[in-house]
């Protein structure tokens, strides 16, 4: 399996796992599909970019500095646009693109290296 | 009346063997070792300037029966060509009449001696997978070895695998042109060739004989065992290998190929064995491609061909197969719920 498409199964299970959490938050259970649909959505689009990078860069701290990055990003994101719920919502999202951008580093097929004869 | 040490007649034994290599290009350096035929020397090659291992028959004259299965030896190796076969340099007769062969000089150990520095067994089983490379391209090109064992395979110091002693060898397939020149070591020589070693040094197979046993007890199918040489086929090979297996999975390699069936052996890794291994030649692999190919899926964390699994097995082989991401998952549902916890609070 490549980066990439491990960090893309990886980030929807999180992310869908996260979503789902929202259930032990009564105020928002009536937004339920929505916000594991957005989340799944939210973890993809996070291990896809840490699978990218780490078919790039080859550095476990590395890889892991960009998840956080791209997971509080993206939670950041949906934060904002739900004007409310920060920490509920960009910790749990960085810490998901923390654990996909070090499962990309360690696990998952590099890009193929092709050698040219002269 | 004074007798001679048992050191003093292997020394002067050793003395009478050594080969007149006058009128060759090669200058005799050491003995390597000695096999069923001949000895091994490490000799230099004067034109190429290279060290080259020389086998040499213990019996002078090109004629003879040891002579036409050593230079068989040395063409079955010449068609071999691959990283897992010693490849043979040159053929021909010395001035004693002995007949010898030069292939590369391999700097390395025995399997039975590499073996012990290898403790891994993923590290073992991917050992094997290099033997099984080079005896399934054998078989591919109509050779069986019959004589597998692990004093017959040499791991070379960069890792390499180099599968020995062809000297048994058979050919499964009627290659035209050459298979006529190459004399079965099988054969019964009903009538002596006008010309025993002809321009190329061969000797042509007259008639195939049946009940001669050759190979290595513990290592040879039952079929071999029983002599039954005219159905030997892959599937001979295929019983050696999975004896050669379960020698490397033994924790003590010191153990004999039976010896260590005894021992505990994972059950895919136990049925491989068993199922390669089988005295009947129908229940073993097909092929040597087929018992790698299990092999490499156990490797991979796949179910195996050779090994029914039961639903707790199943799921233990997909634990260990995906352990990573299963304790990160569960990691951070721990955390998930930590931090709803002190939310919630």
């Amino acid at each position: 399996m490549n980066k990439v498409l491990l960090g893309l199964l990886l980030g929807a299970v999180l992310g869908a796992i996260d979503g789902g959490t929202a259930w032990f938050t009564p105020a928002v259970r009536s937004m339920m599909v929505g916000i594991v649909v957005g989340s799944t959505i939210k973890g993809l689009i996070a291990g896809v970019a840490a699978g990218v990078f780490a078919r790039k860069v080859n550095s476990v701290p590395l890889g892991i500095l960009f998840g956080l990055a791209v997971g509080f990003v993206l939670a950041f994101i949906v934060a904002y646009m739900q004007h409310g719920y920060y920490l509920e919502i960009i910790l749990p999202g960085s810490i998901v693109g923390m654990i996909v951008g070090y499962a990309t580093q360690r696990h998952g097929a590099g890009p193929a290296t092709t050698s040219v004869a002269r | 009346m004074k007798f001679l040490s048992d050191k003093a007649v292997e020394r002067l034994r050793e003395g009478a063997e050594i080969p007149d290599l006058t009128g060759t290009r090669y200058h005799l350096l050491e003995r390597v070792a000695r096999g069923g035929m001949g000895v091994v020397y490490a000799a230099e090659d004067e034109r190429l300037q290279r060290r080259v291992a020389l086998k040499v028959l213990d019996v002078p004259g090109a004629d003879g029966d040891l002579a036409n299965r050593l230079i068989r030896e040395a063409l079955v190796l010449a068609r071999l060509e691959h990283p897992g076969i010693v490849p043979v340099h040159d053929v021909g007769t010395l001035n004693d009449g002995r007949v010898f062969y030069t292939m590369k000089f391999v700097k390395g150990q025995r399997l039975d001696q590499y073996i012990e520095t290898v403790s891994s067994v993923t590290e073992r089983l991917r050992l094997f997978l290099r033997i099984c490379d080079a005896v399934a391209f054998a078989h591919a090109h109509g050779v069986l070895h019959r004589d597998l064992k692990p004093a017959n395979i040499m791991v070379g110091s960069f890792g390499e695998v180099l599968v020995l002693d062809w000297g048994l060898a058979k050919l499964l397939q009627e290659d035209a042109g050459r298979q006529s020149q190459i004399a079965d070591p099988d054969a019964t020589i009903l009538e002596k060739p006008s010309k025993a070693g002809d321009s190329n040094g061969v000797v042509q197979t007259i008639a195939t004989g049946h009940g001669t046993v050759m190979g290595t007890p513990g290592y040879m199918s039952p079929e071999q065992a029983r002599g039954d040489v005219e159905h030997l086929d892959a599937r001979s090979d295929i019983f050696s290998l999975g004896a050669l297996l379960r020698f490397l999975l033994a924790k003590n390699s010191d153990s004999t190929a039976n010896a260590v069936g005894k021992q505990h052996l994972d059950k895919a890794l136990e049925a491989i064995c068993s199922k390669a291994a089988a005295p009947g030649p129908e229940d073993r692999y097909p092929s040597v491609s087929e018992l790698a190919l299990d092999v490499s899926r156990y490797l991979d964390g796949l179910a195996v061909a050779a090994h029914r699994e039961s639903v707790f097995e199943k799921l233990a082989r997909f634990y260990r197969r995906y352990r990573f991401f299963i304790l990160l998952i569960a990691a951070y549902l721990v955390m998930r719920v930590l931090i709803l916890f002190f939310l919630h609070r």
